[in-house]
């Protein structure tokens, strides 16, 4: 047999795999955002009407989509600044000559990262429950007023923000500390000979050297926080007020729910293409600033 | 700064971080084993007064949890075996096997991991409803069977196998099945365990798709019972975090036993930006 038709036949299964369960729904998706295909469409396909632009048209008069974008831009706008500074201070600490117990201390930072998120969140919901969570309880001990962490929706978001930091931080610390353990020694120890702080040597060795990978984890994690879903199904329900509603979430509900699936395509291409946005104005990022 | 100073500093927050990043771990544990009603006092207990794993008998006897347990083992496992076979076969050929279109094919692949997974959800949901596959096994697994990633990670490994002896195998007349088989196979095996570890913790850990395709109860997974057990306001908080602990301590201790295999796995797919 010649490696070409070799090649084919190794590669039948995936393509096969990824083309059917893949590529045709994302395909799919596109047609179905121009259809009004809802619950009479399901029970009987000559319901079906094409409607062109009519979904995109409808989402963007509607509040409610408006709100999921912007609750869901708010997760990303505080979510990932504060899960990067966690993640490189963390692997700033574990690089650290200074440290300690250097393999129980990144198991345990990482450990959070492999858990289940569902989980995690049930857990989260008694930990900052009102009355018995622990979180009122510390705060409770330095004078601060009980918090309705999640049944206020002021707070019901940061709330769900400090779960991902902590449940997310261990992934881009690993990477991160690899890129600062990539760094030659030397260049630490030229810098210090010439007298420079140790906030001298991470502003100028580094935080340039670690650039690239900083981007690229910056990337990966703002696509990651764009599909916020599990957190509010299981903390929030969406509420209080519709105030943890993410675009996913809303996805959900128009789509399985009140099986409005026209719309609920429009909108999970609407999100794609606000992801898609972010991640090339990301990617331009550091040409404009001359880094 | 002084060096004593400085090393109390950073070890101070080392230990302060992993005790933040553990706790509620711990705390989920100490409470799955308070009796019913016990762990709604305040102050807020940290240690159970009266151990007991009442909690974990109520659930395997009442509430369905050796089926959800079932459930997540054999499609996770399902997962990660399908994944492997489609993903070694395709990522070895990216890799060695030379033929028209290889590379322009390979960027079109990575292409789609731009596209997020939630796009596809709502036709694939209509595809299996008309074929029949909603609320089943396969209807959860079959997407899975190959992942972009996944090729990326073999692909990846098996370019630095030497192709002198690939060349040499082929002389003597071995087949291509074969080469791979006993050859590339056994080379591949570091490569092997990562990308099994990750599929499974990400298979046992996935919760949209499984939450659409799986509407009966029987098909439940692990966090889809947790969920639904968790959104019905009737399970008191012991018997949630004991279900809880069920459903993240197997992946937990897995990872634990292949961490190395883990770490590496998620460093080579962070390069790939």
């Amino acid at each position: 047999m010649k490696p070409a038709r070799a090649a084919w036949l190794f590669l039948a299964p995936a393509l096969l795999v990824l083309g059917v369960f893949f590529l045709l729904p994302v395909l799919g998706a596109l047609g179905l955002s121009f259809t009004d295909y809802d619950l009479y469409a399901l029970a009987d396909l000559h319901r079906l009407r094409f409607v062109a632009l009519g979904n995109y048209w409808a989402l963007l008069h509607r509040p409610a989509f408006w709100a999921a974008l912007g609750h869901t831009f708010y997760f990303v706008a505080v979510g990932v600044p504060l899960s990067l500074a966690a993640s490189l201070g963390a692997a700033l600490l574990l690089a650290s000559p200074l440290a300690r117990c250097r393999a129980f201390f990144r198991t345990a930072l990482f450990a959070p990262v492999v858990t289940t998120a569902v989980a995690m969140a049930v857990v989260w919901r008694y930990l900052f429950n009102t009355q018995y969570g622990w979180a009122n309880h510390v705060l409770g001990a330095i004078g601060i007023h009980p918090v309705d962490w999640l049944g206020d929706p002021h707070w019901a978001m940061p709330t769900i923000i400090l779960f991902a930091v902590w449940k997310n931080f261990g992934y881009n610390m690993i990477i991160l500390l690899a890129g600062l353990q990539a760094i030659p020694r030397e260049l630490y120890e030229a810098a210090r000979l010439d007298g420079a702080s140790a906030w001298r040597q991470f502003r100028h060795i580094s935080l340039p050297l670690l650039g690239p990978t900083l981007l690229m984890v910056t990337i990966l994690t703002v696509s990651g926080y764009f599909q916020l879903f599990a957190e509010p199904y299981v903390m929030t329900e969406g509420g209080p007020l519709e105030s943890t509603t993410s675009v996913l979430y809303l996805m959900y509900e128009d789509g399985f729910k009140w099986w409005n699936l026209g719309t609920a395509a429009a909108e999970a291409f609407l999100l794609f293409l606000v992801m898609f946005a972010a991640t090339l104005a990301l990617l331009r990022w550091p040409r404009r600033s001359g880094a | 700064m002084m060096p004593r100073l400085a090393r109390a500093l950073v070890n101070g927050l080392l230990l302060g971080g992993a005790l933040v990043a553990l706790f509620p771990l711990a705390w989920m544990l100490a409470v799955s084993c308070m009796p019913p009603g016990t762990a709604n006092t305040l102050p807020p207990p940290l240690w159970p007064a009266h151990p007991t794993l009442d909690n974990y008998r109520q659930l395997f006897a009442h509430a369905g949890m050796w089926r959800y347990l079932g459930n997540s083992f054999l499609i996770s496992g399902a997962i990660t075996l399908l994944s492997l076979t489609c993903n070694l076969l395709a990522g070895y050929a990216f890799a060695k096997l030379r033929f028209a279109g290889r590379e322009r094919l390979f960027r079109s692949l990575l292409g789609l991991l731009v596209v997020p997974a939630q796009v596809a959800m709502l036709p694939l949901f209509l595809l299996f409803k008309y074929t029949g596959l909603v609320d089943s096994y396969a209807g959860v697994v079959l997407p899975g069977a190959a992942t972009v990633l996944g090729i990326f990670l073999v692909r990846q490994y098996a370019q630095g196998l030497p192709d002198a002896l690939l060349e040499a195998a082929r002389i003597d007349g071995a087949s291509e099945l074969r080469i791979f088989t006993t050859i590339v196979l056994p080379l591949l095996r570091p490569v092997i365990a990562t990308l099994a570890i990750l599929t499974f913790l990400a298979a046992w850990n996935d919760f949209m798709w499984p939450l659409i395709e799986l509407t009966g109860q029987d098909h439940y997974t692990l966090p889809l019972g947790l969920a639904a057990m968790a959104r019905e306001h009737t399970a008191g908080t012991e018997s949630l975090m004991a279900g809880s602990v069920l459903t993240v301590l197997p992946v937990l201790l897995l990872f634990l036993s292949m961490q190395k295999y883990y770490l590496e796995g998620l460093l080579l797919g962070g390069v790939k930006g």
